[in-house]
């Protein structure tokens, strides 16, 4: 015990270290960081990597001169948090700001790395969000760790001038789903209407949303798995049928293959969120104004039920010692007809913020501009989006889900889909109880 | 002559001697200092420390949020025979066994086979052929697990497009039956250079009268490789095992890298992948530090098995002459 406290010291010294050396290449009068609030100048730093985030705070840092904000580029989620947690086990050099994906919420707060800040926030706030986006901050009780600032409620991406060239008609149901991809596959079997990845678990998590399943749950004390429910199974066997057939790829997405694969119209389809744009005009320039977006197909005839795929907060950490400034400036960003604005124009998010949407909104993204409806749609498509809770442990089934669904896909078997499943729940369960979790069965 | 002079200039100064090998007896650890504050700051203090991380463990008390829900305790050998008894742990071990059966013969054959080329008297061009074949070496082994990676995507592969154009049916490489081949050649384009290179490097300081008195006997070419080379250079080979075989043990840029881009490469592929899964993936820094610890037992182990196998056979009694 003395041993691990004398290295956290020697970390938390060498860190800092680390950090004055890096701080001091900045400004030269950052030193003087003044007792809380009244008068003094206060520093935030901001870990982010979302688009435009620096556009944003650079409007922010002019309007107010007493609270300036530094935002530091992260990789991405999974780099970024494991460089947080890092920082919040050695004492120090956790930024002030941070951004959180929905799903790594609970484990943040169950390592004690984001601050409430229920205090500090302007009243009315909650208010602005939609109830199941808010829980994801708040998770169901009275605390609050972080404003939500853009959600990805999934929707159907499809290549319309090829759907036309087929003859195909855009699937309002899972069952017409499948039999457009057989048709398109009979009728050129080097097309795809999508590929099943075992690389995106966010993505299967979304598809399991829409059919009703919550991976996680919260009985009093004791937390609760469903991985292994029936919305699961039903959309696992779905989707291992369809890469049996043969009628959907099994290649993961986000490799240099299927770029190539959706620049070349190989892929025909995409199931995505909110975000699809931006990625596509990244990925498959060469396809601009091609593609349309419609509402996810659905298990029941005339439903509009949908799920998330992605989407962050913004949360103050709990080594910041600027709660109030920073929750000032996050209300500012993610819940401010200003910020907002500059969310969607500079970073072509997708706020979270519903009173500053039809203003932010008006015009479709760029690389939809033969959508005129697009974000209307969009809002449409969002009210359904079905509850989740998102569990200590995501990383954990997250990746299971990339090795035992890997598996599945490579061998083409429905079967084994389902087996993915239950090795998913087991890793999930056991991984909860080895760390001391109360699990109810 | 002068060899003789200083001992007696200092016996006939006794005093000054005595403080002379005081100040010896300081110096070499005036000089070991640097070197023994960077092991000790560096190597010995974190392996000790994930030795002790090793037997901890983090408990969670409810529904573990908000602060102060975790609990750092001592979990004695509960780490180990977690990390012992995982079928994951097993089955990466079993991978690598086979990467390294597939790897190693072929690399230091190549090596091998390089190095007498070019220290053959025929070779013409030996700097530039040398060069080219160090040259991967140079290049770090995530970088060139993205280059191979395009190469082995069938859809934007040049090969496949030339296999394609042929018309040829060439399995994905990066489907699970070749998958390890996969991995296996991207170390061996790699590593050949750099084994090369050392092999290469004993070669040339054979003394070359050795080389006179073969041909003198009338031993062809390739009679002074295999009788008089390759014998001398047997403590090269048998380093570059040792080494190649650590490498093996700690494979882990080129599947990491890899995975990604396919369905057959886990997130448990390679003992280092488990080990990185569990600290930086699951959050468990204490079964990464017990799984740690057993991998650089076992590299320890198979290093001293291995050592002790070539010295008592045949191949070190070369050097011992």
């Amino acid at each position: 015990m003395r041993l691990h406290t004398g290295i956290r010291v020697a970390a938390a010294v060498a860190a800092t270290a680390l950090l004055a050396t890096a701080c001091s290449s900045g400004s030269g009068d950052s030193g003087d960081d003044t007792a809380d609030g009244s008068g003094g100048k206060v520093e935030l730093t901001f870990w982010t990597w979302a688009p435009g985030m620096e556009e944003a705070v650079a409007v922010w840092n002019e309007a107010n001169p007493d609270i300036q904000v530094t935002v530091n580029k992260q990789d991405g989620g999974d780099p970024a948090v494991t460089k947080l947690l890092t920082a919040i086990q050695a004492g120090s050099g956790a930024p002030d700001l941070f951004q959180t994906e929905y799903q790594k919420i609970p484990t943040l707060v169950s390592e004690d790395a984001l601050a409430d800040i229920a205090d500090v926030l302007p009243d009315g706030t909650a208010e602005r969000f939609a109830e199941g986006t808010w829980q994801s901050v708040t998770l169901g009780g009275d605390a609050v760790y972080g404003v939500p600032q853009d959600s990805g409620p999934m929707q159907f991406y499809y290549r319309e001038d090829v759907f036309q060239q087929y003859g195909l008609s855009v699937p309002t149901t899972w069952e017409q789903y499948a039999q457009v991809a057989e048709q398109l596959h009979t009728a050129d079997p080097s097309k795809y209407l999508g590929t099943f990845s075992a690389n995106d678990a966010g993505w299967f998590t979304g598809l399991t949303q829409q059919a009703g399943a919550s991976w996680w749950g919260i009985d009093g004390d004791a937390w609760s798995v469903d991985i292994e429910s029936a919305p699961v199974q039903k959309v696992a066997e779905y989707w291992g049928g369809l890469v049996e057939k043969g009628v959907i790829d099994n290649k993961p997405m986000y490799t240099p293959e299927w770029n190539a694969a959706l620049n070349d119209g190989s892929q025909v389809g995409w199931l995505s969120a909110i975000w699809a744009p931006g990625v596509l005009q990244g990925n498959a320039p060469d396809t601009a104004g091609k593609w349309k977006m419609a509402p996810m197909p659905q298990w029941e005839e005339g439903d509009d039920a949908t799920g998330n795929w992605g989407g962050s907060a913004t949360s103050v950490t709990s080594q910041s010692t600027h709660k109030a400034e920073a929750a000032k400036f996050i209300a500012w960003l993610n819940a401010s007809q200003e910020g907002v604005n500059l969310l969607v124009s500079e970073g072509g998010l997708y706020p979270a913020d519903i009173p500053s949407q039809a203003e932010a909104l008006s015009s479709p993204p760029e690389f939809f501009s033969n959508q005129a409806d697009f974000y209307t749609l969009a809002a449409e498509t969002a009210k359904g989006v079905q509850p989740f809770t998102y569990g200590p442990n995501v990383n954990v089934a997250y990746s299971a889900y990339n090795d035992e669904f890997g598996k599945a896909a490579e061998a083409k078997q429905a079967s084994l889909f389902l087996d993915a499943v239950t090795a998913m729940q087991a890793t999930t369960v056991d991984d909860l109880e080895n760390q001391g979790f109360t699990v109810t069965k | 002559m002068t060899t003789l002079a200083p001992p007696r200039a200092a016996a006939t100064s006794g005093p000054t001697r005595r403080r002379g090998s005081r100040r010896r007896g300081a110096a070499p650890y005036a000089f070991l200092a640097p070197a023994l504050t960077l092991f000790t700051l560096f190597l010995a203090l974190p392996i000790g420390y994930a030795v002790y991380l090793s037997f901890r463990t983090e408990i969670v008390q409810g529904l573990g949020l908000g602060s102060g829900a975790r609990q750092e305790v001592w979990a004695g050998f509960a780490n180990y025979t977690r990390a012992l008894q995982d079928p994951e742990f097993l089955a990466s071990v079993g991978r690598v066994a086979v990467y390294g059966l597939l790897l190693v013969p072929t690399m230091l054959g190549l090596a091998l086979l390089f190095a007498l080329l070019l220290d053959s008297r025929r070779t013409r061009a030996t700097g530039f052929s040398r060069i080219s074949i160090f040259l991967p070496y140079a290049v770090p082994a995530v970088i060139a697990s993205l280059l191979w990676g395009f190469l082995y995507l069938p859809r934007v592969s040049p090969f496949y497009y030339v296999f394609d154009q042929l018309g040829w049916d060439v399995p994905e490489v990066m489907s699970s039956g070749l998958v390890v081949f996969a991995i296996a050649n991207i170390g061996l384009w790699g590593g050949v250079g750099f084994n090369m290179i050392i092999i290469y490097t004993a070669l040339k300081s054979i003394p070359t009268e050795l080389y006179e008195a073969a041909r003198l006997d009338g031993a062809s070419e390739l009679m002074v490789a295999l009788r008089i080379k390759i014998p001398i250079v047997m403590p090269s080979l048998v380093l570059t095992f040792l080494f190649s075989m650590i490498a093996t043990l700690q494979v882990f840029a080129e599947p990491m890298t890899l995975r990604p881009l396919s369905n057959t490469i886990s997130t448990t592929w390679s003992p280092l992948m488990k080990v990185y899964r569990d600290a930086f993936t699951r959050g468990d820094i204490y079964a990464a530090s017990a799984t740690s610890v057993v991998i650089a037992l076992a590299t320890f182990a198979f290093s001293y098995l291995f050592l002790r196998l070539v010295q008592d056979g045949r191949a070190f009694s070369q050097e011992s002459k």
